[in-house]
């Protein structure tokens, strides 16, 4: 028997002017084939796909651009800045993604260590000032520092996305407590962004009450992408259910399910 | 002159004087409505791409997107 949830799943996500149709955001990289990838995410249900800015390389076919797989008519395209180091090369690679013409949006990474791939937050702050003063809509990658997470809101960012833990780690939530605070300080979306490893990350992460998540690695390397995918899009829905039903209280000592009179004597 | 040299994609090229832009993606064989173009680090719009000439020296990026998280 299958069940639909029809519980009130409460408002879309809505980040500056685009109401997104799943609270999952979704990357196309290190997927096996692109077969894979396409089948991985429709089962996600996803609609935002995030895409990298990279040279055509000249010695082979087209077959490695990403537009070619995915119907931008379907998805919606959010273009990344991954690879870049500096906030000038941050820059530099928003304007190129924005002037392939589909959105003002940009997930504005930028990296401050090769090991960790953790953010630089200086850089990243002087980016998401002069994107969004060039009109972009700011999706900022950043540590789950809540003085940061601060900076970039009054920096105009139209979302914060707050790690988990590490790109590609998988290691899911390593701080529920700091995701938590994020979200109850800041007025914008918090998309909680890298780390999550399997559904009952993104559905504890989903829990703390944020407003989305962006995975990849955990879809495209799973021994099996597609199912994979369809279990996140459910955790996550199921995650924002959850947060939304309100949990029971945590007590040390049990509390019978069953009356506890009218037993026999 | 009979060519001209330039960079693409950081590889040295040579066109015949009086190419443009939209005439080196021609002969890439690359659909400018898939490929964004950069010449000495200034986009170039797709409108713009048959009115640039290249000249000797010049430095042009092609990019796309690809997949990424």
């Amino acid at each position: 028997m299958t069940t639909t949830v029809s519980a009130p799943a409460g408002h879309p996500l809505t980040i500056a002017n685009h109401t997104f149709r799943s609270r999952l955001m979704v990357g196309t990289g290190k997927y096996a084939d692109n077969a894979t990838m396409v089948r991985a995410i429709e089962a996600s249900g996803a609609e935002a796909v995030t895409v990298a800015v990279r040279r055509v390389d000249l010695d082979r076919s087209q077959e490695e651009a990403i537009l070619h797989h995915l119907d931008p008519r379907q998805y919606f395209l959010l273009a990344n800045t991954a690879g870049c180091y500096t906030a000038a090369d941050a820059i530099r690679y928003a304007r190129l993604a924005r002037e392939a013409g589909f959105n003002e949006f940009i997930k504005l990474e930028v990296i401050g260590d090769e090991e960790t791939l953790l953010p630089d937050v200086d850089g990243l702050l002087e980016a998401s000032k002069a994107l969004v003063s060039d009109g972009f809509q700011v999706l900022a990658y950043t540590n789950d520092d809540l003085v940061t997470a601060l900076r970039l809101e009054d920096a105009g960012c139209a979302a914060v996305m707050p790690l988990a833990s590490p790109i590609g780690s998988g290691l899911g939530l390593t701080n529920p407590y700091t995701i938590r605070t994020i979200k109850r300080r800041l007025s914008v979306p918090i998309i909680v962004d890298a780390g999550v490893g399997t559904a009952s990350d993104a559905c504890i992460t989903m829990e703390q009450g944020v407003d989305g998540i962006l995975m990849n690695t955990a879809i495209a390397q799973a021994d099996n992408p597609e199912t994979m995918g369809r279990a996140m899009g459910l955790a996550v829905e199921s995650g924002r259910l959850a947060y939304l039903a309100g949990r029971m209280p945590r007590r040390q000592i049990a509390v019978p399910s069953s009356p506890a009179h009218g037993m026999l004597d | 002159m009979n060519e001209i040299h330039v960079t693409v994609n950081g590889r040295a090229r040579h066109a015949p004087p009086g190419t443009s832009l939209l005439g080196l993606l021609e002969e890439l064989e690359l659909d400018p409505r898939t490929v964004v173009v950069e010449l000495n680090r200034q986009i170039v719009r797709r409108p713009q791409l048959e009115d640039h000439t290249m000249r000797d020296g010049d430095e042009v990026e092609l990019v796309h997107f690809v997949g990424g998280g």
